[in-house]
């Protein structure tokens, strides 16, 4: 049995509301939403806030709808909702799907794609009870200041594990912010920094209000890719989102290229209209590209799999999303 | 600081005092006596303490209490009809898909969502629908049979006995 700390569970029901108590409360409060993140991370004493203000009740957080060419979902839509709502599956499949293969049906169901943006994020040291913590020596991400991944590190590199995220990105994604004093846009590209500690720009009062995505020309086809131990339950040791512009004769207009899961930060894979912008989409190209993925990324020992197996996977699943792109095996692209 | 909320559980409301930090898993086994959803992992991981939320599956070891309010909860309790056990429990009883039973009532529910939404799943459904429940004994192969047997019977409208017989 996991106890929680005593705190006040706040249920506002206006976007105003929730923003002054977070102000109000500044340092000793925390939003929640599903609180399939937060419940289980406060039950391992890495968070023990006095006060949650609860976002599920907050009118302005729920909507999905098509907006001057953007797709705006709001902060408090479950993934279960993301996942089967039939304008994102028409405008964003990529991001449905990605939506989709996140934990199970329960977690979906309650789970919010806010609460996804914002995940904290893990590691192997980290995501255990106080108990398993204490006993090993509390580590540099919470209660201590030494790092086991990195031994000597002051600099915390715990995983960027959420889904939805990678695809968002290379979808061209913005947030809208709000704190008690204003509001800001930050487009995900910048929302992500590479501290393990706190991995976003957001600060602990700001509330993540909605997601805004430019929908995409009919010929961008997108591809996630995750890989885990399990086809379910489990969070992604590695994940890969693609999103290509091509046309009937296969010729690239635009690519984006997004691996996360492994770094605090996802990573967005540069050099790639060089190698492929206006190229025709060849095997030749498409190895090269996962050459450059593979080159570019750098795992550590912060999950428990095999970091050099968890490397090479980078390349195989690059291809992989491009197979699923191109809707057939690449030997016969 | 113990708060005082109304929660409707088994279509049966009732005005309680809770502390404000415990789960809605906790206000059930530990203030309303309902024993029934099983406390496993306590984080989110295992799907024993699966319950309804207006029909929904949620893991209740994992929601704040406080989300229950203004919703019905459906707990193993009241999986049962006035007139006997639901198909499932006749389904889960006649193939052997409970062993220790510990999985079991999060299995039901999430199957009993399943057949609520879906009278004839296919086997890659049941499967997808119950892939956040682990079961330690069973090897899961009953589970999937006994959960096609309760859609038949309810399909058919006959009981599971006769289904498996038939
Ligand atoms: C067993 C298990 C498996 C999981 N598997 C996966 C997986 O495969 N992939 C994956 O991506 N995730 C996974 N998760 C994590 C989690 O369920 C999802 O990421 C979910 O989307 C989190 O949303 P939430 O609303 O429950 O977040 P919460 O727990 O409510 O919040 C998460 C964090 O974000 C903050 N927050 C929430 N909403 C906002 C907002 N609007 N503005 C600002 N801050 C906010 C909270 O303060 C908290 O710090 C898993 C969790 C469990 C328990
Ligand atoms: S007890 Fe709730 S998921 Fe394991
Ligand atoms: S019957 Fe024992 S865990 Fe499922």
């Amino acid at each position: 049995m996991l106890r929680l700390h005593p705190y006040r569970y706040h249920r506002p029901k206006e976007l105003g509301e929730a923003l002054e108590l977070l102000r109000e409360h500044r340092g000793d409060s925390m939003p929640i939403a599903g609180g399939t993140d937060l419940m289980p991370n406060m039950k391992h004493g890495l968070y023990t806030p006095s006060h949650l203000v609860a976002l599920k009740g907050v009118e302005e957080l729920h909507v999905i709808e098509e907006r001057d060419g953007e797709l705006v979902i709001g902060a408090a839509e479950t993934l279960t909702r993301v996942a089967s709502d039939p304008l994102i599956k028409r405008r964003l499949p990529g991001l449905a799907r990605a939506a989709e293969g996140i934990a199970h049906p329960m977690i979906r169901n309650i789970g919010t794609i806010g609460g996804n943006v914002c995940l904290d994020t893990r590691c192997t040291y980290y995501n255990q009870t106080y108990f398993w913590r204490e006993a090993l020596g509390f580590c540099l991400k919470k209660d201590g200041d030494v790092c086991y991944v990195v031994k000597g590190g002051s600099r915390c590199v715990a995983a960027h594990s959420a889904d939805t995220p990678p695809m968002l990105m290379t979808l061209g994604a913005t947030v809208d912010l709000a704190t008690a004093d204003g509001a800001r846009s930050v487009p995900l590209t910048k929302f992500f920094t590479a501290d393990g500690i706190w991995n976003t720009v957001r600060e602990p009062d700001e509330l993540v209000i909605r997601v805004r995505v430019p929908i995409p020309s009919p010929r961008l086809r997108t591809s996630y890719q995750k890989v885990r131990e399990r086809k379910s339950v489990d969070f992604p040791l590695l994940g890969i989102a693609l999103a290509v512009e091509i046309d009937d004769s296969h010729l690239i207009e635009s690519i984006s290229l997004v691996v996360a899961g492994l770094g605090a930060k996802p990573r967005v894979v540069g050099g790639l209209d060089k190698i492929a912008g206006g190229q025709r989409l060849t095997p030749d190209i498409i190895e090269e590209v996962a050459r450059r993925a593979h080159r570019q990324c750098n795992p550590l020992d912060n999950l428990i799999v095999d970091t050099d197996w968890r490397h090479a996977m980078v390349a195989v699943y690059v291809r992989r999303a491009f197979e699923e792109v191109l809707g057939q095996p690449l030997a016969a692209a | 600081m113990i708060e005082a909320l109304r929660l409707t559980v088994n279509g049966d409301t009732q005005e309680i005092g809770v502390p404000s930090h415990y789960t809605l898993l906790e206000a059930l086994r530990y203030v309303l006596g309902y024993t029934g959803s099983k406390q496993g992992c306590d984080k989110g991981d295992c799907g024993a303490c699966t319950v309804l939320l207006d029909g929904q599956p949620a893991l209740s070891c994992i929601l704040p209490v406080q989300e229950a309010i203004d919703r019905e909860v459906t707990t193993v309790e009241g999986l049962a009809g006035p007139d006997g056990p639901h198909p499932l429990q006749d389904a889960f009883d006649l193939t052997g898909a409970a062993q220790c039973g510990f999985c079991t009532p999060g299995i039901l529910m999430s199957a009993a969502s399943l057949l609520q939404r879906n009278q004839s799943p296919s086997n890659h459904e049941i499967r997808e629908a119950l892939s956040g429940n682990l079961c330690r004994c069973t090897g899961y192969t009953k589970i999937f049979d006994a959960v096609e047997i309760a859609a038949r019977a309810l399909r058919e409208n006959r009981p599971a006995a006769e289904v498996v017989r038939a």
